[in-house]
């Protein structure tokens, strides 16, 4: 309450500023919990009805009796247990590879000097304004070419060509005090040194908010992996819900939604407070 | 900041030297410290050659080609683009995609501007609202698409179910060729409203409240002090996040893929699922990439604005 918003806290203070406060705050509250909470109820009791009760008119709020076994259909049936890994592997694969290799090229663009530095920076700029979705074909037949289908390796490696978290990394570098890193090179730390023990140690918010950015884009991914992952086996959770639900009960394919739903909002809820900080420093400071 | 400053000298290593000449040597040095920055830029440039700049190039290459994978490519001129400006469903994608960046845009940015405003001025359980409006967000689409799907099941879905308890007539949603594209901006404006929210409420924190009270004593209402002071100072995230939704909406794919599968009757196809019903159902690469191109060519132009936009906003900053 340190400076004043849209409405002043004179206004606020009168009773009738207090009563239209508070039954803004109340609509607001009911808003969000209708239209954003409510839906994430509904799929978790859903999943919870029987098969017959999922599909009555009108339908129940609460079920008439807490079944767990749409959720285990879900995970013995549609092999859940193998999706989740397979997406697992994909995101934390493609993650390290991001960290190694964007932290490398980043570095050596932003200390390093080499020949071609700029032009080689402009190239890796001049794609974000390249959507990627709309190279998706020719990125395939690429992948294809190098008989990386149905391999783990045909996420991880397109991963490592973010611009934005590349971009990121590169500025962040910039920044670092440079009397630090000449110190480190006159105690006789090689690059590879100072990289590992100087600028990585001084960078972990840029490191947690790439951290943040890989993961989440391979896990809410969904034309690429459908596009290389044709072999269900290999297929991540989101890609195998999709093949799948024409297949299964509804209460099982609901089950399997909010299973698949599951790790990213938790992860969300345990790091809220960064992510969300993240989000807002990342859009106001580009 | 650190402490170096104050550090004692330390204790430099003096490497005996056969003393080349100093020209030689500094080349050596140079060489030796171009090949290590290279060791360094090498993974990342190899992936983005293959992954980024490449496929660019290529899909510029395939759309003049006759492509099958396996067989030698054929050239056949701009065959490709007329026969993908022929097809009757080429209309259709790039009406459905500008139709649904334009009701995006009216519905996704409208409501998150004023929930943010809103959301602004409360002053209790901010955390709270913060958390709860992007939770859909790190909800996959893929769960959010199939959860709207069956909310708009026309037997059991909740979306009809609750315009019966308000005693309204029912709705076909999205098995109605005029109502399924705006069912589907609602999923995309349901799922991913929470950023802008988020980051149009970062942009309201630096604006001074002075303004806001030279407003009122000039005798300012609510709605004109949103017009006059708080539009005007946030007006180059506005202009941002304009546009970084027109490039995300344009390339919507995973709704209609999962909810409609481009129907009825081609009311949902959009531009990129057209591009992967040539690539993956009609084997047509070199269709794919003509329309990859024609999309490539109008995104980059937004992006290009975008881009330029952001360095000049960050020299004002």
């Amino acid at each position: 309450m340190s400076t004043r918003t849209l409405v002043s806290p004179a206004v606020l203070a009168r009773p009738r500023g207090r009563a239209v406060y508070w039954t803004v705050f109340t609509g607001v509250a009911v808003l969000f919990a209708l239209a954003l909470l409510f839906p994430v109820y509904w799929m978790a009791s859903g999943a919870m009805k029987s098969p017959d009760e999922v599909a009555r008119t009108p339908p129940t709020l609460v079920p008439e009796s807490w079944s767990t076994g749409g959720y285990t259909d879900a995970w013995e049936l549609m092999q859940l247990p193998v999706h989740l890994w397979n997406t697992v592997v994909q995101a934390a694969g493609a993650w390290i590879f991001q960290l190694v290799f964007c932290t490398a090229a980043a570095y050596a663009l932003s200390r390093l000097r080499p020949a071609f530095g700029t032009l080689i920076l402009g190239g890796i700029l001049a794609t974000l304004m390249v959507p990627a979705q709309a190279l998706v074909v020719p990125k395939y037949l690429t992948v294809a070419d190098l008989g990386l289908l149905n391999d783990p390796l045909a996420i991880w490696l397109p991963a490592v060509a973010s611009a934005f978290n590349l971009y990121l990394l590169k500025r962040f570098f910039d920044q670092l005090p440079r009397d630090v890193l000449e110190a480190a090179q006159i105690d006789g730390a090689g690059k590879l040194r100072t990289l590992w023990s100087i600028v990585l140690p001084m960078s972990r918010p840029v490191l947690g908010v790439v951290s943040i950015f890989a993961l989440v884009a391979v896990w809410q991914d969904f034309l690429w992996p459908l596009m290389v992952f044709s072999d269900t086996e290999k297929q991540p959770i989101g890609v195998a819900l999709v093949q799948l639900s024409q297949n299964v009960q509804l209460t099982v394919l609901i089950a399997a939604m909010v299973i698949a739903g599951i790790p990213m909002v938790a992860l969300f809820l345990v790091l809220q407070r960064h992510i969300i900080a993240g989000i807002s420093a990342g859009s106001t400071k580009g | 900041m650190t402490k170096t400053a104050q550090r004692p000298a330390a204790p430099v290593r003096h490497r005996p030297v056969k003393a080349p000449s100093p020209a030689e040597d500094r080349r050596r040095r140079r060489l030796t410290d171009q090949l290590r920055a290279y060791g360094f830029l090498l993974g990342g440039l190899v992936c983005f050659a293959l992954f980024s700049w490449y496929p660019a190039i290529r899909a510029v290459v395939i759309a003049f080609q006759k492509y099958t994978p396996g067989a030698d490519p054929e050239w056949v001129g701009t065959a490709n683009f007329t026969r993908v400006l022929h097809d009757p469903e080429f209309g259709a994608a790039w009406r459905n995609t500008l139709t649904f960046t334009l009701l995006a845009l009216l519905l996704g940015f409208a409501i998150p501007f004023v929930l943010a405003l809103v959301l602004n001025e409360l002053r209790h359980a901010k955390t709270f609202f913060r958390v709860v409006v992007y939770l859909p967000v790190m909800i996959p689409p893929v769960v959010s698409a199939l959860l709207w799907k069956w909310f708009y099941d026309p037997g059991a879905g909740l979306a009809n179910e609750a315009l019966r308890f308000l005693h309204l007539p029912t709705s076909h949603w999205t098995n109605g060729a005029d109502t399924a594209l705006i069912s589907l901006v609602v999923v995309a404006t349901w799922a991913t409203m929470g950023g802008t929210v988020l980051i149009y409420l970062a942009a309201l924190q630096p604006i001074p409240g002075e303004l806001y009270e030279a407003a009122e004593l000039d005798g300012a209402n609510l709605l004109q002090r949103v017009w006059h002071v708080t539009v005007p100072q946030t007006r180059f995230v506005i202009l941002m996040l304009m546009l970084l939704q027109i490039i995300a909406t344009m390339q919507v794919f995973t709704e209609p893929f999962v909810i409609t599968g481009g129907g009825p009757e081609n009311a949902t196809v959009t531009v990129l699922y057209l591009i992967y019903k040539y690539a993956f159902l009609y084997n047509d690469f070199g269709g794919a990439c003509a329309l990859s191109v024609m999309l490539l060519a109008l995104l980059g132009a937004f992006s290009a604005v975008y881009l330029r936009l952001t360095r000049s906003g960050e020299e004002a900053l």
